[in-house]
């Protein structure tokens, strides 16, 4: 029981400690990329400190769905911390179809921000939604469809399972269902994140946002909530790339050591994954914004061939 | 039946058989005439015919001496040579002139903003909203009048602009600005859109409005120099330029060799940082932040040589009535070439990665096309007509400084979209660097500059140059051997600023900014 509780409070704090290092790092090394010094991968922590410092300015258009948002998205996120496999394989809140849950999870999130960018009423908040409603929509089924052609390779609805069986049996990876799936997650990855190239997350022009038009109107430690969020999402949906496709080290680890040796496996993880999106994002230009469906599609494409690769091979 | 010849011969022929008087010229290379205000619209079309429209129009309070307003017009074609400049006498007691306003787009800006500053009405024209000023200004106060005294007693009572309406079934507003996320300057745009497709834009201006017109009258005469600098920001060496140019034609100025070539190497500097800035300003706007980072490395190098050569990084101060200011061009010529060329270099290199990245290239064409026709029918000018296939440019056309004696390439490109005004970007750099070169091969000796003689009250002079967004206009009426009467400055942003509208027609919200990036229109040059 002791046990479980401190994997859970492991489990919460390294993805709530550990989000905001994570976008520091892939900032960091994409301002390398491009031949800039770039600020310190610790100044995320920077930023949130300051706005959590910061007077709260909230419109008085506004409903009580504006001020619970950050709340929710916030919320929603430290639960889903509990579902995914961090750096054990058996999550503390693990259970057959939990992914349902999970995905369900990150969706709640983003149709609060959807509401809270239309609660304004400012003209921005209202197109950020609907793009990212419609961005959403769109990479929702891909995600499920991904993760049900690994399940059905593992022969289970439950993540951890599915975790385990493949870090007990690598050579189940090896088949092209694998990298199918893996392609198509990753792409959705991109897409549910805002990052290159479906939204640009370092872009001040409000006319071409997605997620940053919804959030146009937050300040103050509302605004750190959301960015802390994000930071989560983000981190949520690499940790879930890193243990469901490369699964070796996460699952058999026990013992006393089997904690900080967790967490370093899946540090080094991270650590490739978010090089390889440092170096895609600084080869790619944004998406014209109508190009975006057309990614997404594909990212479907692929995932369905997935599961047919499982069916047939 | 062949296009008739427009010619300095054809243009004087017609205005004689206009009933025009011919006057000494104060633009050079220009015929000038008087004419009456009721034979302007004919006297347009029969020049029209002849291929020259309206391309400046000022107006200036002159009761005090002759007891009417004076018009003074400049028909030019787009490569503004020949031109024919028409002075027009307006009637203190109507208060009127006919509009050419349907017969040249460019003439139907100029008579709004001289209704809204001078109160002079254009008959017959079908637009007369408020340009320059905005609503809550009292409409009778037009602060160009010489006899008005500066008021301050208004408030902004929130009367609304009476803008187009667009409407049927799902198109909604969006507004934007006029204050804006990014630090740039203050403009309103109102969008139209169905879905995120944009059916009509609408450009609101006149936020910083500062009265600059106004201020040359009363400023100093030996300061004046330094606010024609400040007109835009980022065209110092422009309005520097053709204000001093102004005034020289006014007093019969000749400028020494080695201050015509320094001023060509300053307003080519100035193009260089200018379009090397754009250029990654648009590469920025597509997300690709490797292009951004290192065009502002090499703009920052560029802001550097500046402030070696002239000791300002935006090269104020170094043109000067007369000539260049002494300090200009203490480091030598060769150098600054050599450094131009290696970071130019740099330059073209970057881009070409840049461009061979096809999520990049994709943004670029196609986006924001301003068509030929379009553009012609807009009197568009300078680098965005060019990038729409209209080949003009003043430093060949029409040359000023040293340029005459250089043989200006202008890069025209008919595809009319942002990847054609980066193109038209890239190749004036490369063409700027080859000026510079020459520039720095001849190296005259001698004095930069003379001292300005005085000024006789009542003379006129313009100055025009080709700066890097277009050509800039400065017209000057001497009121005094060091007073002036009246300063009119025309930026290409003026000009070029309705074309955006069109631009943008049919493409989607997100692309704008990659559309208002590629024309980089100056708010500053156009709220005079």
């Amino acid at each position: 029981m002791i046990a479980a509780i401190a994997v859970a409070v492991a489990q919460v704090i390294v993805v709530g400690a550990g989000a905001p290092l994570l976008v520091g790092v892939l900032r960091t090394l994409k301002a390398r990329l491009v031949g800039r010094r770039g600020p310190s991968p610790w100044q995320p922590y920077a930023d949130l400190r300051k706005l959590l410092a910061k007077e709260v300015v909230v419109s008085t258009t506004t409903s009580w769905i504006f001020r619970a948002t950050p709340y929710v998205l916030a919320a929603t996120m430290l639960v889903a911390s509990l579902i995914v496999p961090v750096f054990l394989a058996r999550p503390p809140l693990a259970f057959p179809g939990d992914v349902i849950l999970l995905m369900y999870l990150f969706l709640l999130g983003t149709f609060f921000l959807a509401l809270a960018g239309l609660d304004a009423g400012s003209a921005f908040g209202g197109m950020g939604s609907s793009r990212e409603v419609a961005v959403a929509a769109l990479a929702e089924p891909t995600i499920i469809v991904a993760v049900f052609a690994l399940a059905m390779r593992a022969e289970t609805i439950d993540l951890a399972r599915v975790v385990e069986r493949f870090s007990r049996e690598p050579l189940l990876a090896a088949n092209p269902a694998h990298l199918l799936a893996f392609a198509a997650f990753f792409i959705v990855m991109l897409a549910e994140t805002g990052r290159l190239p479906v939204d640009n997350p370092a872009t001040h022009l409000e006319l071409t946002m997605i997620h940053e038009a919804m959030v146009l109107e937050y300040s103050g430690r509302y605004l750190a909530l959301v960015e802390w969020a994000s930071a989560m999402k983000l981190c949520l949906f690499m940790t879930l790339l890193a243990n469901l496709f490369f699964p070796w080290g996460a699952g058999g680890l026990t013992g006393p050591a089997a904690i900080p040796l967790g967490v370093l496996v899946l540090a080094g993880k991270l650590v490739l994954l978010v090089i390889a999106l440092a170096v895609l994002e600084t080869t790619v230009a944004k998406l014209r914004l109508f190009r975006v469906p057309e990614l997404l599609a594909g990212s479907f494409a692929l995932a369905i061939l997935s599961v047919m690769a499982v069916v047939l091979v | 039946m062949p296009p008739a010849p427009s010619t300095s011969e054809s243009f004087e022929r017609a205005a004689l058989e206009a009933g025009a008087t011919l006057v000494t010229p104060s633009l050079p290379g220009a015929i000038a005439c008087r004419l009456s205000s009721a034979g302007i619209p004919a006297f347009a079309d029969r020049l029209a015919e002849l291929g020259a429209h309206c391309q400046f129009l000022a107006a200036t309070d002159t009761r005090s001496d002759y007891g009417d307003f004076t018009l003074v017009y400049v028909f030019a074609p787009a490569r503004l040579r020949p031109a024919v400049v028409v002075r027009v006498s307006v009637p203190a007691s109507t208060a009127s002139f006919p509009s050419l306003a349907t017969r040249s787009f460019a003439a139907s800006r100029f008579e709004r903003e001289i209704h809204d500053l001078l109160g002079l009405v254009p008959l017959g024209h079908p637009d007369l909203r408020r340009l320059a000023l905005h609503q809550f200004w009292p409409a009778d106060y037009h602060p160009l009048r010489r006899d008005v005294t500066a008021r301050t007693d208004f408030v902004d009572a929130g009367e609304a602009f009476p803008f187009r309406r667009v409407e049927g079934e799902g198109i909604y507003e969006i507004t934007v600005g006029p204050v804006h996320a990014g630090i740039i300057e203050p403009g309103h745009f109102r969008f139209s859109v169905e879905g995120e497709t944009i059916v009509n834009l609408e450009t609101r201006l006149g936020f910083v409005h500062k009265g600059t017109e106004k201020l040359f009258e009363t400023l100093p005469f030996e300061r004046t120099p330094a606010l024609a600098e400040r007109v835009s920001g980022d065209t110092a060496v422009g309005h520097a330029l053709a204000y001093c140019q102004a005034l020289e034609a006014l007093t019969g100025c000749a400028v020494p060799a080695r201050g015509a070539w320094l001023r060509v190497v300053l307003l080519e500097l100035e193009r260089l940082y200018n379009h090397v800035g754009d250029v990654g300003m648009i590469i920025n706007d597509t997300g690709f932040a490797f292009g951004h980072a290192h065009c502002f490395r090499l703009r920052e190098e560029l802001l550097r040589l500046n402030a070696r050569l002239t000791t300002h990084r935006l090269l104020r101060g170094a043109v000067v009535p007369g000539g260049v200011a002494e300090a200009v061009g203490a480091p030598a010529l060769k150098d600054v070439a050599k450094t131009v060329e290696r970071l130019v270099t740099e330059f073209v290199e970057i881009v070409g990665v840049c461009l061979a990245n096809t999520t990049v290239l994709e943004r670029l064409q196609g986006t924001g096309r301003l068509t030929t026709p379009i553009a012609r029918g807009m009197q568009v000018v300078g680098l965005v007509g060019r990038a729409s296939g209209i080949d003009a440019d003043a430093r060949r056309d029409a040359p000023f400084a040293a340029y005459a004696e250089l043989e200006v390439r202008a890069p025209v490109y008919a595809e009319g979209d942002v990847w054609a005004r980066t193109m038209v970007r890239l190749d004036e750099a490369r063409e700027a660097t080859r000026l510079i070169r020459a520039a720095a091969d001849r190296d005259p000796a001698g004095p930069t500059r003379v001292p300005l003689p005085a000024m006789t009250a009542g003379a006129q002079g313009f100055g025009l140059v080709e700066a890097w967004r277009g050509p800039v206009w400065h017209w000057v009426l001497a009121d005094g051997p060091a007073s002036l009467r009246r300063v009119k400055i025309v930026d290409p942003s003026f000009r070029n600023w309705p074309a955006l509208e069109y631009a943008v027609l049919k493409n989607i919200v997100p692309d704008f900014p990659l559309c208002n990036k590629s024309f980089n229109l100056s708010y500053s040059g156009n709220d005079l």
